[in-house]
């Protein structure tokens, strides 16, 4: 038995091991302050459009006519629809929605190329949000310093009031923001109405319920951790963006060496940054743009603002902070010949090319797009069938599809079998031997079974390709699917 | 056991008191957030405890105040599916097979309804396409022993063939050479002569008059075969027991008397006439 000690004695001295970094940050409160400038006014405008946009797009509404809803854009679920005023989307037509992902996708990086992170600072959902949760705080618990003072209060019977006050609101903001999402997918004045009376499905109830919770949580307090650390864009914006991007900066070569300045003192052999601080106290994310690019910045331009005012007060030019190229800010550090800056560029020039060629291929897409499809699947059980008179006969399920809101009449014929004759089973058919036509109702899909025969002697031996075609009477719009007529032998 | 707690300076925690041949453990207390959702879960379970069913007992088990049993609200999903086609049930089972036909959203209801009966009830014997096999009939050709109309279809359906159903069809092929009413010489005849009719074989006159003696009167003159007594075309190359001599001789000398379930009692009326659309769909009338 080795005592503790004697133990204690053998080990190894231990080297003194270096603190490590700390794996968690905790969040430093940001308390953005108010500003007025130019900026913030594109930003409330941006901001008025885009949710004046989104709250009333549901409630247009367009005439379709009895049996089809009168909203002008629903995505119609239950009935796999989408309606778009005039246009209505099948399902199989979901490479739109891919198609403007991608439109999407090259629009953002074309405006990255150009303007920097302008998605993140004016359109972005998170910073629109923020932005109104933002303006409603400041409405009930006042400005930066107040807002600062308050949370360092006691809890009081004022306070808790306050406090309840801004979280009712930010819920009610919340509730209509899910609220409106839902009616993307309903119809909105009905389902408003069930909504309240409780007669609303589980469904219109747990969607408006999670976007209720995200808007609240997202906008009212994760904020711009949403965008530091949950967003992937910032991460990757870092390859749109280049020297010649325009972005948010501060000018070093003319605001250093900063420091306080008082009215009447010399600007003389020092920089235009008196120090004042409010760029940081505007900032949203509460960062300091003077510290240069920075991961956190979202370029919504409100420290530009800031420094506006406070270079108009101390009588010195504006834009100590403002909207420059990082090859215009290098040509100014060193002294270079001004930079000016070159929208086009072979950056802008490919995503403005790729961003012209989705759009040309999908409005290609959508020309053609035919009111008329035509599906044909051959019964495999059993093969064929011999009938008595020794013909052989194949069936096939035979779907067309309606896309008009007008019954169509399409006339249906094989091509690749010339002795075939054909037999029909549904409703809707006239005609047979070579040929019968086809009663599709609107916005349907009319299903038929195809019976195709022919004499034992023209019989092929194993499978022999063939087409269906139908030609809509009315239009002459067409539509051909390929299939195979099976023999007996092999 | 000895305890001694004590300070751990490098972490500042307590350690446990108990030591192992000099070994201490720190006493690391499980963290806030996760004994409170532990809390969280018993009372989550005392109170799904008291709201479902939930502690068997010997002859049974606890209620639960809620009263929820998956049964009933499997029963009462069903009953609203079945409220909810009712509409289109009702009208299928009052309109004529002939109308179902015309009318192209009872038809389709019609197809759908009895494409699902067909895959439960009668694809067993039948094939999930409807093609048949030996003994079983081809319901997708032309070829049909009691009658291809819908409405013989229907009938079939109902009442069965050969079965104890009041309405059965029925008919008996006899056993020709089992219970020697012909001797295999004159079996094998006949078997040459019904195979001339599709021509297989050279039938001998001693086989045409045997035909003419025995089998006419059901399977008609030239093998045509009579629909009213379910007695098969001999003509039509399409044979449900196979085509080949050996199969025809043992056809005639054993005789053969398949039979098929009546649905009557079984099904619905609404299912069976869907099941009647469905199936004259396949290859009925034709």
């Amino acid at each position: 038995m080795v005592s503790p000690a004697r133990k204690a004695d053998m080990a190894p001295p231990r080297p003194p091991t270096p603190e490590p970094p700390p794996l968690y940050a905790p969040r430093t409160r940001v308390y953005p302050r108010a500003i007025a400038g130019k900026w913030r006014q594109i930003k409330w405008a941006t901001l008025v459009l885009l949710l004046g946009l989104y709250y009333a797009v549901p409630w247009l509404r367009w005439d379709r006519g009895p049996g089809a809803p009168s909203q002008a854009i629903l995505i119609d679920l239950d009935h796999r629809r989408g309606w778009f005023f005039d246009v209505v989307i099948w399902p199989q037509e979901i490479y739109f929605v891919t198609g403007f992902l991608i439109l999407g996708a090259f629009g953002l990086f074309f405006a990255s190329s150009l303007f920097g992170r302008v998605w993140c600072g004016f359109t972005c959902p998170q910073t629109v949000w923020t932005d109104l949760f933002m303006w409603v705080e400041r409405l009930i618990e006042g400005d930066r310093n107040e807002r600062m003072r308050l949370d360092r209060q006691p809890l009081s019977a004022a306070k808790a009031a306050r406090k309840t006050l801004k979280h009712t609101a930010w819920l009610a903001i919340a509730a209509a923001t899910g609220g409106a999402w839902v009616f993307y997918f309903v119809d909105a004045p009905t389902t408003l109405v069930k909504i309240f009376r409780g007669e609303a499905s589980m469904e219109v109830y747990v969607f408006a319920g999670l976007f209720t919770a995200t808007t609240y949580v997202l906008a009212g307090w994760a904020r711009e951790q949403v965008c530091t650390y949950m967003c992937p864009w910032p991460r990757f914006q870092a390859a749109m963006l280049d020297e010649q991007s325009l972005i948010v900066t501060y000018q070093k070569w003319r605001g250093e060496k900063r420091g306080k300045h008082k009215a009447g003192d010399s600007w003389a052999g020092r920089g235009d940054c008196i120090d004042c601080n409010l760029c940081v106290a505007v900032c949203p994310t509460g960062i300091d743009i003077r510290d240069g690019q920075q991961i956190e910045c979202i370029g919504c331009g409100l420290c530009i603002d800031a420094c506006t005012q406070t270079m108009d007060k101390v009588g010195r030019p504006t834009g100590l902070i403002r909207w420059d190229t990082l090859a215009a800010q290098q040509a100014k550090e060193t002294g270079a010949a001004a930079v000016p800056w070159r929208p086009v560029r072979a950056r802008t020039l490919l995503y403005a090319a790729l961003l012209s060629v989705v759009a040309a291929v999908m409005l290609v897409v959508f020309a053609l797009r035919a009111d008329t499809e035509l599906t044909v699947q051959r019964d495999r059980n059993p093969n064929f069938v011999r009938l008595s008179n020794g013909d052989i006969r194949n069936s096939y399920a035979v779907k067309v599809l309606n896309k008009r809101r007008t019954p169509q009449h399409v006339r249906l014929e094989i091509d690749g079998l010339p002795s075939a004759q054909l037999g029909f089973v549904g409703a809707d058919v006239d005609g047979s031997g070579a040929t019968a036509t086809l009663s599709v109702q609107p916005d349907t899909v009319g299903t038929f079974r195809v019976f195709v025969t022919v004499p034992a002697s023209a019989a092929p031996a194993g499978a022999k390709p063939i087409t269906f075609t139908v030609r809509d009477e009315a239009s002459g719009g067409r539509a051909s699917h390929d299939a195979v007529f099976v023999g007996p032998g092999r | 056991m000895p305890t001694k707690i004590e300070k751990d300076t490098l972490s500042g925690q307590n350690t446990t008191g108990h030591e192992w041949d000099g070994v201490k453990e720190l006493n690391t207390p499980l963290p806030t957030w996760w004994v409170y959702t532990f809390y969280a879960c018993i009372a989550f379970a005392v109170v799904y405890c008291a709201l479902y069913p939930s502690w068997p007992w010997l002859t049974g088990h606890t209620q639960g105040l809620l009263g929820y049993s998956s049964r009933a609200e499997l029963r009462q999903e069903l009953s609203a599916q079945t409220k909810e086609r009712s509409a289109f049930v009702d009208r299928i089972r009052t309109a004529s097979l002939a109308d179902i036909r015309k009318d192209p959203e009872l038809f389709n209801f019609a197809m759908a309804g009895g494409r699902s009966a067909f895959q439960t009830n009668c694809m067993q014997c039948h094939g999930a396409g409807g093609g048949g096999s030996t003994g079983f009939p081809n319901l997708v050709d032309d070829d049909w022993i009691w009658g291809g109309s819908i409405d013989q279809i229907y009938a079939t359906i109902e009442h069965g063939i050969r079965n104890t159903d009041d309405k059965s069809r029925q008919s008996m092929m006899p056993r020709f050479g089992a219970d020697g009413l012909l001797t295999g010489a004159q079996v094998a005849a006949v078997t040459d002569y019904v195979l001339s009719l599709s021509g297989k074989a050279k039938a001998t006159p001693e086989g045409a008059k045997i035909f003419e003696e025995q089998c006419v009167a059901c399977h008609k003159a030239g093998g045509k075969g009579d629909q009213e007594l379910g007695a098969p075309s001999l003509s039509d190359g399409i044979w449900l027991y196979g085509g080949s001599r050996d199969a025809i001789y043992r056809s005639i000398f054993y005789a053969r008397n398949g039979s098929m379930p009546a649905w009557s009692g079984r099904l619905d009326e609404a299912t069976m006439k869907m099941l009647a659309v469905y199936v004259h769909a396949l290859g009925g009338d034709r």
